[in-house]
C-alpha cells in the first residue's frame, strides 16, 4: 500500500470480496537523506515513500479495520535500485527505477516477507492482468483493460513463481471506476493525484539527485566530458559529461556545437569509454535492430527460433512490429519492420503478442 | 484470542489499582493543586502523598522529586538543566533516544560531547568513562539498565568517577525503576529519570530526581510548579498514578525467573544466540535468530497474538536496526535478525510457554520460507 488511490482500492475491493488482508507498505527512501544537499529540497510532500503517503496508507488500513505495518527495506532499494540507477547514468545509459524495483523489491523481498508471514498471495495496485493458461502450463502476463494505464512495460521481469503468487485486480478496471471505487468506500485518497515521477527523484531533476547522491557517499562526480561527434566520427562540439544526455535528447546539443547548425541536432549515442556522444539529425534517430539482454520470458519458456512480436522500447512508445531472434551469447537481436526512434540502451524492450506479455529484457546497445 | 504482551519495555498496561487510585482525580476530588479553596487543598495532598511514595522507592527526599511528563522530560531535563555551552559532557552509545538526540543538540549549542561505546557483551566499562575525562567534564550520562538487552551498567562506580571529577552523573533509569530495587544513595547518581508507563502507571507521567544542591535550570517558563523547576499545571491524575505504582513496585519479583524459562526454552532453537551478556535486568532478553528477517518474525508473531519487538520505530512506523546492538559491534544482519522480548509482572507461566511454542514454530516457518 503505498498511500495511492490504485493501492488503496485494491484493498477496499479485496476486503468487500472478504479476504483476510495484511496491509503492507514498503519504506524504501527517507525522502530527507539529500536534504540540504545542492538542488535538493527541504522539504518533500505527497510523494511515494513520503511521510505523509505512509500516513494515507495506515488511515485506509485502519478505515479497512485490516492489520497494517510498514517494512522498513531502505538498505535494499538503496543497493538494487537506487545505486544501479546512479551507475547507468554514469556509464551513459537511461535507465529505469520501476522495474528494478519490481524484481528485487516489491515482487522479491515484500513478497518473501508476505509468504514469511503467513500470506498465500500479494495484491498490488498495478494494472496489468494475469492467469494460469493450463494447455501451456504456465502463467501468462497480460496488458490491463484500461490501456492507458498500462504497466507491464514494468513488470517484465516476474517470473512463474511470482506471478503464481500475485493479485492484480486493478487489471480489469479503468482508472476512473477505481476513483469511483475508493469514493464509494469513502477512502480519504480517493481524489489524491497520480504519482508522475520517480519516487526517490522529488521535482524530477535526476542530474541534481546524482550530484547530491555522489556528495553524500563521499565520491566526486567522474569526469566525463568529452566531444559531441556526427556521424562520421567528426568532432563537432565539446559536452560537460554524458551523464546529461539521453539517447533522443535535443536539449543541451545546440549550444554545445560549435558552428551554428540550420537543422537541429539530436543525441543518437552515448561510449562511455571515449566519452563521445554522437549527434545527428532525427532521421539518423530512427533504427531498426537491437540487442538485448538478461532477458526473461512469460508466455514461453525460451526462445529457440525467431518470433514475430511487437516490441515496446520505452514506457511512452507504442509497441511495433518485430522479430525477435536468439544469439549464440544467450542475447537476442530485436529486428523492427520499421525503423523505432531513439532506441535507447538501459531502457527495456517488452516483447507482446496480443495481450500477452511475450517476456523483455534490457537494451544494451542499438 | 487473548493476547500475549511481551513487549514491556515499550509500556506496561496499567494496574487496575492504579486506575482506581487515579479516577477520583478526574471527578469528585478535582481540583488545581495550586488553588486556595479546599478543592485545591486535596489535589495538593495527593501529589504531596505521590511524592513520598516515590521518594520511597528510590531512597530520597521528597524535595528532590520533580514530576515531568515522562522519561524523555526528564532525561532532556537533567542535559539542559545543567549543561551549557563550554561544558564537556560524557554519554554512551547505548543509551535511549532521549538521551542521544539531547546530548546531540546540546552539542550543536556548543558543550563538548564524548559518546563512549560499550563492549560487545553491551556494557559500558567505569575505564571508558575515565578515559573520556577532560578538564571540563560537567556531567555524565550513563543509563541504569538498558532498553534492548536489559544489561544492568555499572553507576556507582562510574559515580564516583564523576565525582572525583568534580562532574555530576545522571542516569536514565527508566527501564530499571520497579524492576530492580533502587537506592539512588547507594548508585551515587545526582540525577535519575523515571518513567510511569513503563511501571505500570500511565504514559504521560514521569519524575526527575535531583540530589540536593544541585543546581538546575529549567526548561520551560511559567508558574513556581515543583520548586520552580517545572513550570504548569501539575497532572494531578498522573502524579497520583505514580504514586501508586511505586507503592506497589515489586522490585523483588522472580520476573527473571520466567525470563529464564523463557530464554532457555528458546535457545534450543538452532543458530540462536543472546544479545547481551552480562548482569541484565530481570523482565528482558534480546535474542538474535540467525538467518531471520526480524520485521517479519514481529509480524508474523502479532498476527498470531504476541506482541514483541525488534529495533526502533522510525517516523515512518517501520523499524531501523537497533543502535544499541550496532553499537555493541554486531553487524547490520545480525542486528536485523534481533528480537526483543520484555516481560512485566503480569505475565503468567501459561503464557511463557505458549509464546515459546509460537516463537520456535514461527522461527522454523520462516526459515523454511522461500518464494
Amino acid at each position: 500500500m503505498s498511500g495511492g488511490v490504485d493501492s488503496s482500492a485494491v484493498a477496499a475491493l479485496l476486503r468487500s470480496e472478504g479476504h483476510t488482508l495484511v496491509g503492507l507498505t514498503l519504506q524504501l527512501w527517507n525522502q530527507r537523506r539529500l536534504a540540504g544537499h545542492e538542488g535538493m529540497p527541504e522539504q518533500v510532500r505527497g510523494r511515494c515513500c513520503s511521510i505523509d503517503d505512509v500516513y494515507d496508507a495506515r488511515r485506509v488500513a485502519e478505515q479497512l479495520e485490516i492489520p497494517y505495518y510498514v517494512v522498513n527495506q531502505q538498505e535494499r532499494f538503496e543497493a538494487d535500485v537506487v545505486k544501479p540507477f546512479v551507475a547507468e547514468y554514469l556509464a551513459g545509459r537511461t535507465p529505469i527505477p520501476c522495474t528494478l524495483c519490481n524484481n528485487h523489491l516489491k515482487f522479491d523481498q515484500l513478497l518473501l516477507t508476505a509468504r514469511q508471514i503467513g500470506a498465500e498471495k500479494i495484491a498490488t495496485g498495478h494494472y496489468a492482468r494475469n492467469e494460469f493458461d493450463s494447455v501451456r502450463n504456465r502463467w501468462i502476463l497480460k496488458r490491463p483493460t484500461d490501456r492507458s494505464k498500462d504497466q507491464t512495460y514494468f513488470l517484465f521481469g516476474l517470473t512463474q513463481p511470482q506471478l503464481a503468487r500475485t493479485l492484480f485486480p486493478l487489471g480489469h478496471m479503468e482508472k476512473p471506476d477505481v476513483r469511483a471505487m475508493a469514493e464509494e468506500h469513502d477512502l480519504a485518497v480517493a481524489h489524491k493525484p497520480d504519482s508522475q515521477e520517480i519516487c526517490f527523484i522529488p521535482g524530477g531533476d535526476y542530474k541534481a539527485f546524482l550530484a547530491a547522491y555522489l556528495d553524500d557517499q563521499d565520491q566526486a562526480m567522474p569526469d566525463t566530458t568529452g566531444d559531441l561527434v556526427d556521424t562520421a566520427g567528426n568532432t563537432v562540439g565539446h559536452h560537460t559529461g554524458i551523464h546529461n544526455f539521453t539517447v533522443g535528447q535535443r536539449k543541451g546539443v545546440q549550444q554545445n556545437l560549435n558552428a551554428h547548425a540550420a537543422s537541429p541536432f539530436y543525441v543518437l549515442g552515448i561510449d562511455a569509454n571515449t566519452h563521445n556522444v554522437t549527434v545527428g539529425s532525427d532521421e539518423d534517430l530512427f533504427v531498426r535492430t537491437a540487442t538485448i539482454d538478461r532477458l526473461n520470458w512469460i508466455s514461453i519458456a525460451a526462445l529457440e527460433a525467431p518470433l514475430r512480436v511487437e516490441a515496446k522500447i520505452r514506457h511512452r512508445h507504442e509497441p511495433a512490429p518485430a522479430t525477435i531472434s536468439p544469439n549464440e551469447d544467450g542475447t537476442i537481436t530485436l529486428t523492427f519492420d520499421e525503423p523505432q526512434r531513439a532506441v535507447t540502451p538501459g531502457q527495456s524492450a517488452v516483447f507482446y503478442q496480443e495481450d500477452e506479455v511475450v517476456g523483455g529484457g534490457w537494451i544494451s546497445s542499438n | 484470542m487473548s493476547r500475549i504482551y511481551l513487549d514491556a519495555n515499550a509500556t506496561t498496561p496499567v494496574l487496575p489499582e492504579v486506575v482506581e487510585a487515579m479516577r477520583p482525580f478526574w471527578f469528585e476530588t478535582f481540583g488545581n493543586a495550586s488553588s486556595i479553596h479546599q478543592s485545591g487543598q486535596h489535589a495538593r495532598s495527593a501529589i504531596d502523598d505521590a511524592r513520598q511514595h516515590l521518594a520511597a522507592l528510590l531512597g530520597c527526599r521528597t524535595t528532590e522529586v520533580i514530576f515531568t511528563s515522562g522519561g524523555t522530560e526528564s532525561d532532556n531535563l537533567a542535559l539542559f538543566g545543567t549543561l551549557r555551552a563550554g561544558d564537556h559532557c560524557i554519554t554512551t552509545a547505548i543509551e535511549h533516544h532521549a538521551v542521544l538526540h539531547a546530548a546531540e543538540e546540546l552539542a550543536k549549542r556548543g558543550i563538548d560531547l564524548t559518546i563512549v561505546p560499550p563492549t560487545p557483551g553491551g556494557l559500558i566499562t567505569p575505564e571508558s568513562i575515565l578515559t573520556a575525562l577532560m578538564p571540563n567534564t560537567k556531567l555524565i550520562s550513563v543509563m541504569l539498565g538498558n532498553n534492548e538487552t536489559g544489561v544492568l551498567q555499572p553507576i556507582a562506580a562510574i559515580a564516583e568517577i564523576a565525582h572525583n571529577a568534580g562532574a555530576l552523573l545522571h542516569t536514565d533509569a527508566v527501564q530499571a525503576v520497579g524492576k530492580i530495587p533502587i537506592d539512588v544513595k547507594a548508585l551515587g547518581c545526582d540525577l535519575l529519570s523515571l518513567s510511569g508507563h513503563k511501571m505500570h502507571a500511565p504514559q504521560g507521567i514521569g519524575a526527575l530526581f535531583v540530589r540536593k544542591g544541585v543546581t538546575l535550570q529549567p526548561l520551560h517558563y511559567g508558574g513556581a510548579h515543583e520548586r520552580e523547576r517545572r513550570a504548569g499545571t501539575e497532572n494531578v491524575p498522573g502524579i497520583v498514578a505514580l504514586g501508586k505504582a511505586a507503592q506497589m513496585a515489586e522490585p523483588n519479583s522472580d520476573m527473571a525467573n520466567l525470563r529464564d524459562r523463557l530464554e532457555a526454552a528458546l535457545l534450543l532453537i538452532p543458530g540462536t544466540r543472546v544479545n547481551g551478556t552480562a548482569e541484565r535486568l530481570p523482565n528482558t532478553t534480546n535474542l538474535r535468530f540467525d538467518g531471520i528477517d526480524a520485521d517479519a518474525l514481529v509480524i508474523a508473531l502479532d498476527l498470531q497474538g504476541i506482541s514483541t519487538s525488534a529495533g526502533s520505530a522510525c517516523q515512518s512506523g517501520s523499524t531501523e536496526p537497533s543502535h544499541v546492538i550496532l553499537a555493541m559491534g554486531l553487524t547490520h544482519d545480525e542486528a536485523k535478525s534481533s528480537l526483543r522480548l520484555s516481560l512485566n509482572r503480569l505475565n503468567t507461566v501459561a503464557e511463557i510457554d505458549q509464546a515459546t511454542a509460537v516463537i520456535t514454530s514461527t522461527v522454523a516457518r520462516l526459515r523454511a520460507t522461500a518464494l
